[in-house]
């Protein structure tokens, strides 16, 4: 036990006197999630606008000036084609574009139904959200109105289409998203840099020498890191919860010991990655591209698994982050129980124990 | 005995890292492997470390089999390795320690053991490691696998780009510890250091050339070395020399050329053929081989040309 | 002719000296070494001679060109080769001659020309396709060395050239810089074996920064009435140990 804790001593040191890796600890993941969390949830305001009109009716031209008034957007023009949707949002000319079918008015009195459609330029997730929110709020409220002068038993479609982005991430999703990324970064890049490192400047070799187990030198070097990644995870939440009010309406019991998890596994990739590679530069190569872009890229963070290629949906199914977030998000959003997500925690148990099972098989007390 | 290998063998894809090395050596012993880079000195301490498996043939530590007992053996073993393992970012005590944490002891169980090394850094144990000097690092690693009072020492390159004045100390430092009863096991390519050991064993392109005490290194009865000086122009008399009949070698040592005959009535000869040129503050005289003569005499006959096609 | 000419060179790193009022010069041709203990401060002065490094303060002339305003001169005029890094090891022999040719701007014919003479002279043609990392160790630092003076630069500076070398290569290493003096190269060589000190024509002595001697290996060795360099040096670096490691 004394020898354990000399070791996890040395380990704290090493993180403590590197302004580097104290940086990547701790400056990274505040740095991140404030900054994905504000440019996310940006305040809605002057959403410029762009009209498409197809009947130029009393209606339809009363609905935009309702719109254009209201003060949260601005008249962006008008649109001839459908074509031009595509340009606008481009150019940035504008964010949403409200469409009106032919013969509009008439339409509603006669066939008492008549559809408006809003399409937005959901690069910005949230803020397309908000938008379609708002000027769908505007329209009901608009209609609403007018019930009583035409009481006529109709029936308004508002369709709204999430262009570039059909499957909504607002900063909701941002943050349980990012908690994911943080942590598997963290861990895994983090500890297979530090075992790199003992190979690289030869302070491996005496140590393999010693009488120190394989397990034993592997806990030693991963400890201090369970220890700041919890500290991290929490910050996360906190940060989550307070600054973005992110709901927590699930059991933070839960959510903590899903996190141990999930820390635990990140870990174990760590030493695995480490005990494949000999200098620090290699760690580092095969932590980016081997996990860290696949988690981004193909894990559901970024971009919704229902549209992948079905090959990279099952690439996608081997990322523990894409159950992670899923479990974390049941948890925090939805405040689902263990008896919702227990599928997914126990694939993530079952990808520790592998990788556990492969660190320590493949992390040799030799040379070679 | 406390180290005994025999006839292995190991390669790393092309190369012959070790080609059939057997020895052995006493209790207590401060055995030299001299050679020059890459003539397999690392490649056998880290099999007598237990750190990789030899190819071919078996070797034990102190009776225990390197690849049974291996356990074994990493307890009673002291081991540093060519480059000082130091960490750079813990001071001079904290190496130390984590050392002694790593074997389960600690410094104050086995400081007398280091006390001779260790109060040459101890005015800068809050120094990081990385601060310090050639010298004070080499005493700094010895200290650290000596922490566990070891019954051997492995100690590979130690005086490796080490300056002259701390070699020499380092040098004082192992007789003082081979007092202590531990064997120890050092490598170097400095050849003068083989005067200090009790005895060496010469190795080049993994191959084990001799093992003699360094006083007992003799040539074929026949072989006779010159020493040869004179005041000016030692390059064209060198060059002058080697064109001579019956002469077997000639090479620079310091300010002077030894060159070695083969053969009486040959020496006889080349003498005085030297003596007919008249060289300005002449000096001729036979002498007694040193560790690095006869060092060259071996690697001569151990076919130094066909190296390349050995080895590919 | 000096090559060479140091006046009160003074380096220092923060509030350390690593060179104290260095004053000495080197002849055209001739074979001059440098020695002293680690930390004694000999790579820094091969830094600031070869231009790689500013001077504290000092007026530092080599090859004619002064090291503060015509670093790229001097780069011109000078071979660099240490034991450390000397040739790329995933190159093969002949990849790595015409890489250094073709840095210091030589023709690609003249480059050829003696290239094929050089690897005559090394022995090495058959091998001339084989990657540097598949040579052994003395042959490697013989090639570095005929590279470093193979754009026939005025001075050639070698950092520790020999270490961990067999000795017949590294006498036939000192041959080679011997002949290299003979076609009017200036050598300026730091070692560690104390022997190679006595194949120097002047050798000087570093000990804290500062020249504790410097002379030819002959008068030295009167001076301290010494058997060899070895002597001389620990004699030298001795007397200064009491005070270092401060």
């Amino acid at each position: 036990m004394k020898r354990f804790l000399g070791f996890v001593r040395k380990e704290f040191r090493h993180i403590f006197r590197d302004p580097r890796t104290l940086g990547i600890l701790f400056g990274l993941p505040v740095v991140m999630i404030v900054l994905f969390g504000y440019v996310v949830s940006s305040d809605v305001k002057d959403i410029r606008i762009a009209i498409l009109d197809h009947s130029k009716d009393p209606t339809s031209r009363e609905i935009v000036r309702k719109i254009t008034s209201s003060g949260y957007f601005i008249y962006a023009g008008d649109l001839q084609s459908e074509k031009e949707i595509a340009e606008v949002f481009e150019s940035g000319e504008a964010k949403i574009v409200l469409m009106f079918g032919q013969d509009f008015e008439t339409r509603i009195k006669t066939e008492s139904t008549a559809s408006i459609r809003l399409v937005a330029d959901a690069s910005d997730a949230n803020s397309a959200q908000l938008a379609v929110n708002y000027a769908q709020a505007i329209i009901s409220s608009y209609f609403l109105s007018k019930s009583e002068e035409i009481s006529l038993p109709w029936q308004i479609n508002v369709k709204s289409r999430m262009m570039y982005n059909e499957e909504l991430s607002g900063v909701y999703m941002v943050v349980p998203g990012l908690m994911a990324l943080i942590l598997i970064l963290i861990s895994a890049l983090m500890t297979s840099v530090t075992i790199a490192r003992e190979k690289e400047f030869g302070t491996m070799e005496p140590l393999l020498a010693s009488p120190l187990k394989a397990i034993e030198i592997i806990l030693g070097k991963v400890t201090p890191y369970v220890l700041l990644s919890f500290v991290n995870a929490v910050t996360i939440i906190l940060l989550g919860v307070f600054v973005f009010h992110v709901p927590l309406v699930g059991s933070i019991a839960l959510l903590l010991a899903e996190s141990m998890l999930y820390i635990t596994l990140s870990l174990s990739i760590g030493v695995f990655i480490s005990a494949v590679s000999n200098t620090q530069q290699s760690a580092m190569m095969i932590s980016m591209f081997g996990l860290m872009l696949p988690t981004i890229l193909i894990s559901g963070f970024i971009f919704p698994i229902e549209n992948m290629p079905t090959i990279l949906q099952w690439f996608s199914a081997l990322m523990p982050v894409r159950w992670f977030i899923i479990i974390i998000k049941g948890i925090m959003l939805k405040g689902t129980g263990l008896a919702f997500v227990w599928k997914e925690t126990l694939i993530l148990l079952g990808m520790t124990l592998f990788f556990i099972l492969m660190a320590v098989r493949r992390f040799k007390t030799r040379l070679e | 005995m406390s180290f005994v290998i025999n006839n292995i063998s190991k390669s790393y894809e092309e190369t012959r890292a070790l080609r059939d090395v057997s020895f052995e050596t006493n209790e207590g012993e401060l055995f030299g492997l001299i050679g020059p880079d890459g003539a397999g000195k690392t490649s056998l301490f880290r099999i007598l470390a237990t750190l990789i498996f030899p190819d071919e043939g078996d070797a034990s530590v102190k009776g225990f089999d390197i690849r049974k007992d291996f356990r074994e053996i990493r307890k009673i073993l002291g081991y540093m390795p060519g480059r000082f393992s130091l960490y750079h970012d813990l001071s001079v005590k904290e190496n130390l320690e984590f050392y002694a944490t790593v074997f389960g002891t600690t410094i104050a169980e086995n400081y007398d053991l280091i006390k001779d090394i260790y109060a040459h850094i101890e005015p800068f144990e809050n120094r990081l490691a990385g601060k310090l000097s050639g010298g004070m690092k080499q005493k700094l690693a010895l200290s650290c696998a000596l922490i566990h009072r070891p019954d051997v020492l492995i100690l590979d390159e130690p005086t490796t780009g080490v300056d002259a004045v701390s070699r020499k100390e380092f040098w004082d430092m192992l007789k003082r510890i081979q007092k202590e009863g531990i064997t120890i096991l050092v490598s170097t390519p400095y050849m003068d250091e083989a005067a200090l050991c009790d005895r060496v064993g010469l190795i080049q392109h993994g191959k084990l050339l001799s093992v003699s005490k360094p006083g007992d290194l003799r040539f074929d009865e026949a072989m006779i070395l010159y020493s040869f000086r004179c005041k000016s122009g030692i390059y064209e008399y060198l060059s002058k020399i080697r064109g001579l009949q019956g002469c077997s070698s000639a090479f620079l040592f310091g300010d002077e050329i030894h060159l070695l005959v083969n053969g009486k009535k040959e020496a006889e000869e080349l003498e005085r053929a030297i003596k007919g040129w008249n060289v300005p503050a002449l000096s001729l005289k036979q002498i007694t081989p040193g560790i690095e003569d006869y060092f060259m005499a071996l690697m001569k006959s151990e076919k130094h040309d066909d190296l390349m096609s050995e080895e590919h | 002719m000096d090559i060479i000419r140091v006046k009160d060179l003074v380096k220092k790193f923060g509030s350390f000296v690593a060179n104290d009022h260095l004053t000495f010069h080197v002849e055209e041709g001739e074979i001059f070494g440098f020695l002293g203990a680690n930390g004694a401060g000999k790579t820094t002065v091969m830094r600031i001679l070869c231009g790689l490094s500013a001077p504290t303060s000092g007026e530092i002339m080599v090859a004619g060109y002064n090291v503060y305003k015509e670093r790229e001169k001097i780069k011109q005029n000078i071979g660099y080769m240490s034991q450390k890094f000397s040739l790329y090891e995933d190159l093969t022999v002949s990849e790595n001659i015409r890489l250094y040719a073709g840095i210091y701007g030589m023709r690609k014919k003249e480059i050829l020309n003696r290239e094929d003479e050089l690897l005559e002279r090394l022995k090495m043609e058959e091998i001339k396709n084989k990657f540097i990392r598949d040579i052994p160790l003395g042959w490697r630092q013989k090639l570095a060395f005929s590279v470093a003076i193979f754009h026939q630069p005025r001075i050639v500076f070698l950092d520790e050239p020999t270490g961990g070398v067999d000795p017949i290569t590294r006498r036939q290493f000192w041959e080679m810089i011997h002949e290299a003096t003979k076609e009017g190269i200036t050598v300026f060589v730091t070692t560690h074996y104390m022997d190679e000190a006595e194949y120097c024509d002047r050798v000087t002595i570093m000990v804290d920064g500062r020249i504790a001697d410097l002379d030819t290996p002959r008068k030295l060795k009167e001076k301290y009435n010494a058997k060899n360099m070895n002597e001389v040096f620990l004699k030298l670096a001795r007397k200064a140990k009491n005070g270092d490691d401060k």
